[in-house]
């Protein structure tokens, strides 16, 4: 064998290496990229059913019921808000430790048929202050929070803040 | 006082790093053997300023000095001793003095092993590794110094993280970091051999070492933190896709890869700008990992906090590191002639197989891991890229990996027939078959799990007719086999252990794909039936730890009346913190483990959630075996010290 057609051979198998990582990422990406949503985001446009992914807000203050079932599983019921709109979620499954009435959460899941988020995970925070940048952001955009006038008003105040008017962290800054 | 002894000694350790990483190098160029000869000292020196500061910290935390702002933050005194002392390294200050401690101590190491090194060489790399050191010393320094001090001292520490106080986090950052650093070693002689522009055998024989041992560590790391999330998160998964997880796999794949090519330099001296490649990245994409993980950009559980301009200064260091070693590397390495021809069939051929699927696993686990990040930073739009990605994208890549890895160890060198090899595995494909078709009979159809039951019996029997080859079974007397596969080196038999090592945690992996799940509320006094158990909750009380409380299920799980074992999952709340931590209890045997978890009470009931998880702890044990396995290949003389010793002498005896 001469050395040009051994490196012509490596180089072949190079080619078909990168080639089928590439296919195969992109395939992947195709049908498994979980987009975040927030509750203004799906009263806006309404995801097909059967498609997966991230609800994220923050848990609606007295919303949790810990009761009834769902398909055969004890099941967990609660709303999650962005101060603009709220989404019902049903959840089967053991709520992760850092799970509480008006604090951040994404869930990931598919939207029903009725209109309510059947989450197959809540996914776990480790710090209690920790907002997920994710929510922060959705908070944002629902309009309640102006970054460059302070920190986010504590967690627990989201929920009852009325879309209509500015909320406290605003109305004490103008 | 000893806070500032221990930031005096960082100082210190700084300052001589500066040294290090001038002085040797200019001796090398220069040709001057004295400044060449200040690198071994300087090592050792850094290695012992930074070991003061290390211990000066742990007195900190250990006597829970609250003048420490680092203790306050992360420390309290109603925290046990022993994760007082595990604590220092449990958050990212008293990590990043962990991770120059393990730096400084590889430097101390090849300034210890490396009498045998040419003096240039080992010149090169301590000035290497001291620039890498400065680097990190003055992240540390000027970003993250763990000795400052607060006046007046508040009556106590915040706390360390519940889900931290664990055994588990005592042992795995060291090892992790120890993998990481370990390929600080390997990249100071990719780099020492692109200044000289020189890469040969006795260069391949000293980054194999070093490659291993940072792989066996690394190898470790990785799966004490998979069991840690196993045991401790109480999710019943062993492996999440998590950033974090993947900014470790990374370095691991390629440092895989690494490992195998640096064999080619050392015994054929071929594929030799492509192993300095791979030193390169596998360095790079350990910092990539540590730039992740320590800049805040991911939000998880190892992240502990997110100054931006802690993170501008790694992702500086790692522009710096990274551009400097590749611009090198294009500028040297065309000047390194390639030698040491095979065909494509031959145990080369093999590696270069190899390293070409572990190097597209790599990419792919990159660009899923990345994608996200720069989607965000790009166009603001957020998504996550979950484990269906990954195992969509990786386990096609990861066959023929698996399918290649019995076959290529018994290729020869240089020129080799695929088929009499072929004929000598038939029995190992047979079992695999068997394999396949029997997990399909006998736990209904779970065509991906069969496919790895399979591939995991391959390499096992595959791993056995290595050996049994080597050791001419079949063509010579039992008695005479015995004795050969006895004196085969020890590098062969590491290769075959690490091998099977794979299989066993294939195995793991398989049986863990046939996991079920039950969430069920009881009463106490109630039962339920899984996985052909009867679990009865006996009842949910209170109790006490050193620093927290908690609500513990005892759980009896009986099969046909009698009591197989008793389980006591909790639930723990910590008051300094306000946190909850959840404590599954899990039984283990070699079938595999029983796994509980205490959900919330309601109406008198418990909510309780049951795993099945069959041979679960194999997962671990064969991540054990392939470290085994390293150490064994690390243990063969053949590749230490004494050949190129004996080289260099031959050497001098030719010139004189």
């Amino acid at each position: 064998m001469t050395r040009k057609k051994r490196r012509l051979y490596i180089l072949l198998l190079c080619a078909i290496g990168l080639g089928s990582a590439t296919a195969l990422t992109l395939t992947a990406f195709q049908d498994n990229l979980v987009f975040f949503r927030s509750p203004s985001d799906i009263v806006r446009e309404t995801p097909p059913p059967g498609r997966a992914f991230r609800l994220g807000g923050l848990v609606e203050e007295g919303s949790v019921q810990r009761q009834g079932e769902y398909q055969g599983r004890p099941a967990i019921r609660f709303r999650v808000t962005d101060g603009a709109h709220a989404i019902p979620v049903v959840f089967t499954g053991v709520l992760p430790d850092l799970f509480r009435e008006g604090q951040g959460v994404v869930t990931q899941g598919m939207m029903g048929e009725d209109g309510t988020f059947r989450a197959r995970e809540v996914l776990a925070r480790h710090d209690e202050t920790y907002m997920p940048p994710e929510v922060a952001d959705a908070l944002k955009r629902s309009g309640h929070w102006n970054p460059a006038q302070g920190a986010a008003p504590p967690a627990a105040n989201w929920n009852t803040l009325d879309p209509q008017r500015p909320p406290a962290g605003q109305r004490s800054g103008s | 006082m000893i806070p500032e002894l221990g930031h005096f000694a960082l100082i210190l350790a700084a300052m001589l790093a500066i040294t290090q990483s001038f002085l040797p190098l200019w001796g090398a160029q220069r040709g001057d053997v004295r400044l060449m000869a200040s690198g071994a000292p300087l090592a050792v020196a850094g290695f012992i300023a930074i070991g003061i500061s290390f211990a000066a910290l742990i007195w900190a935390y250990a006597t829970n000095d609250t003048t420490v702002v680092n203790v306050v933050a992360n420390s309290h005194s109603a925290k046990p001793m022993l994760f007082k002392i595990t604590g220092t390294w449990g958050n990212h200050e008293g990590s990043m003095i962990l991770w120059v401690l393990v730096l400084a101590g590889c430097s101390a190491a090849v300034a210890g092993f490396g009498g045998s090194l040419p003096s240039a060489l080992q010149a090169r790399v301590q000035a290497v590794m001291g620039m890498i050191s400065l680097g990190f010393l003055a992240f540390i320094l000027f970003t993250s110094n763990p000795f400052e001090r607060i006046w007046p001292p508040p009556p106590d520490g915040q706390g360390l993280n519940p889900l931290l106080q664990d055994i588990g986090l005592a042992i795995h950052p060291p090892l992790l970091y120890l993998g990481y650093v370990g390929y600080a070693v390997t990249f100071a002689f990719a780099v020492a051999a692109l200044i000289e522009g020189r890469v040969d055998a006795a260069w391949g024989r000293w980054v194999r070492p070093w490659s291993l041992a940072a792989w066996s560590f690394l190898t470790m790391g990785i799966s004490i933190g998979s069991w840690w999330a196993y045991y401790e998160l109480g999710w019943g998964g062993y492996w999440f896709w998590d950033p974090v997880e993947n900014a470790s796999l990374l370095p691991w794949l390629a440092g895989t890869a690494l490992l195998h090519s640096a064999i080619v330099v050392e015994k054929r001296e071929a594929l030799k700008v492509w192993t300095v490649l791979l030193a390169l990245l596998a360095f790079a994409l350990s910092l990539l990992g540590t730039f992740l993980v320590r800049s805040g950009v991911l939000n998880s559980v190892h992240s502990f906090a997110s100054d931006p301009a802690r993170g501008i200064f790694i992702l500086c260091l790692l522009g710096i590191y990274v551009a400097g070693a590749f611009a090198l590397f294009a500028w040297r390495a065309p000047a390194m002639a390639p030698a040491g021809f095979f065909a494509p069939i031959s145990r080369e051929g093999g590696i270069v197989l190899n390293n070409l699927l572990l190097c597209s696993i790599t990419a792919v686990v990159f660009v899923g891991t990345l994608y996200p990040l720069f989607l965000d930073l790009l166009t603001g739009q957020m998504i996550s890229v979950g484990p269906p990605f990954f195992n969509a994208a990786t386990a096609p890549l990861a066959l023929p990996l698996v399918m290649a890895m019995a076959v290529g160890p018994m290729l020869a060198w240089k020129r080799a027939a695929l088929w009499p090899v072929l004929q000598r595995l038939w029995w190992a494909a047979c079992v695999a078959l068997l394999a396949f078709i029997l997990t399909l009979a006998l736990a209904g159809w779970h065509v991906l799990s069969a496919l790895g039951f399979a591939c995991a019996f391959w390499l096992l029997a595959g791993a056995v007719a290595d050996i049994a080859d080597r050791a001419g079974v079949g063509r010579t007397s039992l008695r005479n086999a015995w004795n050969r596969a006895r004196n085969l080196p020890r590098a062969a038999w590491g290769a075959a252990i690490s091998h099977a090592g794979v299989g066993v945690t294939i195995l793991g992996i398989s049986g863990m794909g046939l996991a079920t799940e039950k969430l069920v509320a009881v009463p106490p006094g109630g039962s339920t039936t899984f996985a052909g158990y009867e679990w009865r909750l006996e009842g949910v009380r209170d109790f006490v730890g050193p620093n927290f409380t908690a609500r513990k299920a005892t759980i009896t799980v009986l099969r046909d009346g009698r009591v197989v074992h008793v389980m006591e999952p909790s639930k723990r709340y910590f008051p300094i913190g306000r946190t909850n931590t959840t404590e599954a209890a899990i039984r283990t045997s070699p079938a595999g483990d029983l796994y509980a978890v205490l959900g919330e009470e309601r109406d008198g009931e418990a909510v309780l959630r049951l795993h099945n998880n069959p041979l679960a702890p194999w997962i671990w044990l064969g991540a054990g075996i392939m470290a085994l396995g390293a150490a064994f290949s690390l243990s063969d003389r053949r590749i230490r010290i004494a050949a190129p010793a004996r080289r260099r002498k031959d050497e001098a005896e030719a010139a004189a």
